[in-house]
């Protein structure tokens, strides 16, 4: 595919030699950006920008939706037939990197000393990837349910603790105007699950996998914090308090503007709905369960594919995208969160003052990038089968013994990952 | 049969050939690739060199053992019993993990008990999910099997009457299976909903409120049923088609001598219908059973295998570790572990159905 | 006889619309579901699905979803591309499942039985169990195009089509079907010294109408509703079919409105087909007159 490819642009070349573009070479480009107007509209122009302000690169784009792109990638990659540039989401690039997909990315990390950490993809002490936006979650109500419930207003500096949060559920279900005091999102399976929810489990004490060394998820996911984060996670539906793996789809996205729901746990990308909706929308910061108050972090980034021939073009490409005012576009077309403080001030919602910017304290303060390893693909698999399980009223120890047991035996099938 | 007027390799070959390379080339190929995968410790993408690993993946998906459970006893010996009275057992992770007494059954999990006086058999397995898996899907086409094509058959009798407008009957009760599969999940996902669910108010105002909503698909009792009643709704029009088509093959010729002779209507079917049905009951009979082991989209849609593996099926853990979880040699032996499964059912249903 | 009163006649006939109608409606419902949604802005659609308001053309509807559709993907491509695909593959796909039918069933050949269990062994083939080493043998196949001889199947309409052509239960289904067809006549013109290809064309093909429009359906289903094959063979959207296409509505926040609107769009094909061949399909059976 690619020999061929080159054959007709050499044919090409050879037929238009005087031409100014014969001096430029290709560069091509996958995004998981299709179907989304807005983002392909800012990401085209981007692309055309930098075609025309130099004269060395000519990237093309195919976008892909975001559905099918990972399936996409690794389809492409068994059968070699990868572009130059990729974009990735973030806790999958270590295993992308590691499969040898991926090349380090050659920026100068000066560029990007400003950047939030989530935007940042590291394996292996290397640079693979950067992104121009992160993503953060919030606990989602209203000031009037607030009020309403007699509760306090929790900060980032004093987040509600497990108390608390629970009294808040009580006193929204004993009201009686809800269908369920917590929206958690069940209905969004996949990588919502280790996303939003292992952060509670990282607030507990316990996590997906031992991270000292990544050889193992014993005593992370199966010791005491784990047990107690996973007794309590499945209090939360045995006890009423959300709505379970078989939460509609429909209610996830509308329920909370309707009424359904006191508190929903939801990321930035769908704060502008909550906004539009209701005046006093409210983003309060994860309780704090007893190890601080986390969310996760990483969102999707763009790095260089391990068989483009230009890593150079490449880099002069992405590096070109990490300007502030690229960062800002995204931020105000889709809502997400700018990588840098200077960006964020030239946003509508993230700014000084505007209404979304406790988002970007939010990540500042509390995020944790999911486990920075290339099993991580399969971890968080194994992750989301354990909680819907548990939420389902399996038995909890025997639930995260299994998970532990096939977290191990991957990591031990893939000898050790590369750590 | 073999008279001379048909012999013709030549030609024989030369009809046959294009249809049956093709198949050899893109589907029995792949599938021997697919087998030696099996042998493999083949990864989806890994950087580490593939080793050939023998039967051990084999070895892992089907290992099952039975460990005895006394129940707990305090110093005197006697039984202690927990707050209903009834015996309390030890765990069973007491016993598979890191117990060196019971070496053999590291890391296994109980799939079932039952109880043989105190002492508690405990079935365990190395891959419990697997098990649950080959289950649901036995259950799903011992069932999913007689009643589609029963139903079918019923519709295809029904629809094949000369009526005014027949045709637009036709076209609607064959609907359902011109919708893709995915699509049709995703409404029915509203239809089964817990709180709001169509099926739910339905049910609750057909019984004046005597009906209490249920999470049809929440329920590890009812998400598998649930599931084989929107299957057998989506596909039956199909297998209505071919049964319609088989009954234009019989003449009417025999239908007026039947009635001539005055046989009613279960004599009729009896006697001519059913008989002239035989080769398409063959071929409804193994389309049914086929695609009933191959069910996944549904289960992909809707449930994902849960709540607590009760729809989770042979294809989706084939799929689900082998792409998701990358295993794609782990994948692979359930594919031929499946394989290996229905090419001996249809070889007993050949046997049973074979023209004597 | 009761049967000649024409009252009773009359509420025997009325009984069977009845039952027809009734069934009907259990097997319509999705589909009026799917297309009422689609004329409905979001908020009203999912506050409806609970009722029967689903089914009905009420509140604030309008062609918005449509036109965002269309805004969002490029539909019309999409259809296009699935439709000249699976076209193409039912067309070829009848010819040659056929022509090996009519081999396995009429003539006489060393290993024959050998070659059709082998084909019936692969109905047992789930299709995502092969996906993977289909697609390592595809992108590695030679094919002979415009510029001459090139390697690999990738991001064309060929690797879409070529390996569905042939399947196992298309062959099957004709096997049965011929199995029925009087050897008599298939013996009498051998003996009138026609060819194979002739007794296949002039004989075995006018007198299978209805095995035609049924594996025609069938496969054009199948191919229809293709998503995995296309998702790994195909990176350039140009080529892209129409199951694919869904996934661009498949955002965060879904638009279910648009959801419905593209379902809409896109059955019309499969509908419009199936009406057509339904006719052919009756017109065929009164043209033969049905043999016995």
């Amino acid at each position: 595919m690619k020999s061929t490819l080159k054959l007709t642009t050499a044919l090409v070349f050879g037929a238009c030699l005087s031409s100014a573009a014969a001096a430029q070479t290709e560069l091509t480009m996958w995004y998981h950006g299709a179907g989304n107007e807005v983002e392909s509209n800012i990401i085209n122009q981007i692309v055309s920008d930098f075609n025309a302000s130099q004269s060395d690169w000519v990237v093309s784009l195919e976008s892909f939706p975001q559905g099918a792109y990972n399936d996409s990638v690794v389809a492409a990659a068994l059968a070699g037939n990868l572009p130059d540039i990729l974009d990735v989401d973030g806790p999958v690039m270590p295993n992308w990197a590691w499969a040898g997909y991926m090349q380090p990315l050659p920026i100068d990390e000066s560029v990007i000393e400003n950047f939030l950490p989530g935007p940042k993809g590291y394996w292996d002490g290397e640079l693979y990837s950067i992104g121009l936006w992160d993503a953060a979650v919030a606990l989602v109500t209203r000031q009037s349910t607030l009020d309403a419930l007699g509760l306090r207003t929790p900060t980032l500096e004093e987040p509600w603790n497990l108390q608390e949060f629970m009294a808040a559920l009580d006193a929204a279900k004993a009201s009686g105007e809800f269908d369920y005091p917590l929206d958690l999102g069940m209905a969004w399976t996949g990588e919502w699950y280790p996303y939003a929810f292992s952060p509670f489990l990282q607030s507990f004490g316990g996590d997906i996998v031992d991270r000292s060394t990544y050889q193992t998820a014993e005593g992370a996911l199966n010791g005491d914090a784990a047990m107690a984060f996973g007794e309590w996670w499945q209090g939360l539906f045995a006890n009423g308090y959300a709505p379970g793996t078989s939460q509609d789809p429909a209610d996830r996205d509308g329920g909370f503007i309707d009424g359904k729901y006191a508190f929903s746990w939801n990321g930035n990308w769908a704060a502008l709905g909550a906004l539009n909706a209701h005046d006093d929308t409210l983003f309060l910061p994860a309780p704090d369960f007893g190890n601080g108050s986390t969310i996760g972090a990483a969102s999707w980034q763009f790095g260089v594919s391990a068989s483009s021939e230009h890593p150079e073009g490449a880099a002069a490409f992405i590096q070109f995208a990490l300007q502030d005012q690229y960062l800002a576009d995204f931020s105000n077309g889709i809502g997400l969160i700018p990588a840098t403080a200077s960006s964020a001030q030239m946003t509508e919602n993230y700014a000084d003052g505007g209404p979304m910017a406790v988002f970007f304290e939010l990540t500042e303060a509390q995020a944790l990038v999911r486990p920075v390893t290339p099993g991580y693909v399969v971890q968080a698999k194994v992750f989301e089968k354990a909680l819907a399980d548990i939420a389902n009223g399996a038995d909890v120890a025997d639930t995260l013994d299994a998970a532990v047991d096939e977290i191990n035996a991957d990591i031990a099938a893939n000898n050790g990952y590369g750590h | 049969m073999a008279s001379k007027l048909t012999t013709s390799n030549r030609s024989g070959w030369l009809f046959a050939f294009p249809g049956f390379g093709l198949i050899t080339l893109f589907i029995v190929v792949p599938f021997f690739f697919a087998f030696w995968l099996s042998l493999t410790n083949q990864r989806l993408i890994s950087p580490n060199p593939t080793e050939f690993v023998g039967l051990s993946n084999y070895e892992r998906l089907l290992s099952v053992g039975v460990i005895d459970i006394d129940p707990e006893q305090d110093e005197n010996g006697n039984l202690l019993r927990d707050d209903n009275g009834d015996l309390v057992y030890p765990r069973v992770r007491t016993f598979t993990r890191n117990n060196p007494d019971f070496a053999g059954y590291e890391g296994m999990r109980e799939w079932f008990r039952w109880n043989s006086g105190d002492t508690a058999k405990v079935v365990v397995a190395t891959d419990v999910v697997f098990w649950k898996s080959l289950t649901n899907t036995l259950m799903f086409v011992l069932i999913v099997a007689p009643v589609q094509g029963g139903l079918a058959l019923c519709l295809a009798l029904l629809i094949n009457q000369r009526l005014r407008g027949i045709n637009i009957y036709r076209a609607i009760y064959f609907m359902p299976v011109v919708v893709s599969i995915v699509v049709v999940s995703l409404l029915w996902r509203f239809i089964y909903d817990g709180n709001d669910g169509l099926l739910n108010n339905i049910l609750s105002a057909l019984s004046f409120g005597m009906f209490e909503g249920r999470d049809w698909l929440g329920n590890p009792n009812t998400a598998l049923g649930s599931i084989i009643g929107m299957s057998i709704w989506q596909a039956v029009g199909f297998h209505m088609v071919i049964w319609l088509a088989g009954l234009q093959t019989i003449s009417p010729t025999l239908y007026e001598a039947a009635s001539i002779e005055g046989a009613n209507k279960w004599q009729t079917f009896r006697y001519v219908t059913w008989p002239g049905l035989r080769n398409t009951a063959i071929l409804v009979l193994i389309v049914i059973t086929m695609q009933a082991f191959a069910l996944f989209a549904q289960i992909d849609v809707m449930t994902n295998g849960g709540p607590l593996d009760s729809t989770t099926t042979l294809v989706f853990q084939a799929v689900e570790r082998g792409y998701g979880k990358q295993d794609i040699s782990g994948g692979a032996t359930i594919s031929v572990v499946l394989f290996l499964m229905v090419l001996t059912i249809s070889m007993i249903q050949r046997y049973l159905t074979r023209e004597k | 006889m009761a049967a000649i009163d024409p009252s009773n006649q009359g509420l025997r006939l009325a009984t069977r619309y009845a039952v027809l109608t009734l069934i009907a409606v259990i097997f319509i419902f999705p589909l009026v579901f799917m297309v009422m949604s689609s004329f409905k802005p979001d908020l009203q659609l999912l506050r409806d699905t609970g009722s029967f308001r689903a089914f009905l053309p009420v509140g604030d509807l309008s062609l918005n979803n449509y036109a965002a559709a269309f805004d969002r993907a490029p539909v019309a491509t999409f259809v296009f591309n699935s439709v000249l695909v699976t076209g193409l593959t039912v067309l070829l796909s009848l010819f040659f499942c056929s022509l090996a039918a009519f081999s396995f069933v009429f003539l006489n050949w060393r290993g024959r039985n050998i070659a059709l269990s082998i084909i019936i062994a692969t109905l047992i083939v789930p299709f995502e169990t092969i996906a993977i080493p289909l697609l390592l043998l595809v992108s590695k196949l030679p094919w002979i195009g415009w510029e001459g001889l090139e390697w690999g199947w990738l991001n064309s309409y060929r690797v879409q089509i070529i390996p569905w052509i042939a399947d196992g239960l298309t062959i099957f289904l004709f096997v049965q079907y011929f199995k029925d067809l009087p050897r008599e006549l298939i013996e009498a013109s051998r003996v009138e010294g026609a060819s194979w290809w002739q007794i296949y064309i002039k004989v075995v093909m006018p007198l299978s109408g209805p095995v035609l429009a049924t594996a025609a359906i069938l496969k054009f289903l199948v191919m229809y509703n293709q998503y995995l094959w296309p998702l790994i063979v195909v990176q350039e959207e140009s080529y892209r079919p129409v199951m694919v296409g869904l996934q661009y509505f498949f955002q965060l926040n879904i638009a279910w409105g648009e959801v419905m609107a593209y379902l809409t769009l896109i059955t019309v094909p499969v509908l419009a087909f199936y009406l057509v061949l339904q006719k052919a399909f009756i017109a065929s059976i009164a043209s033969t007159g049905v043999k016995g």
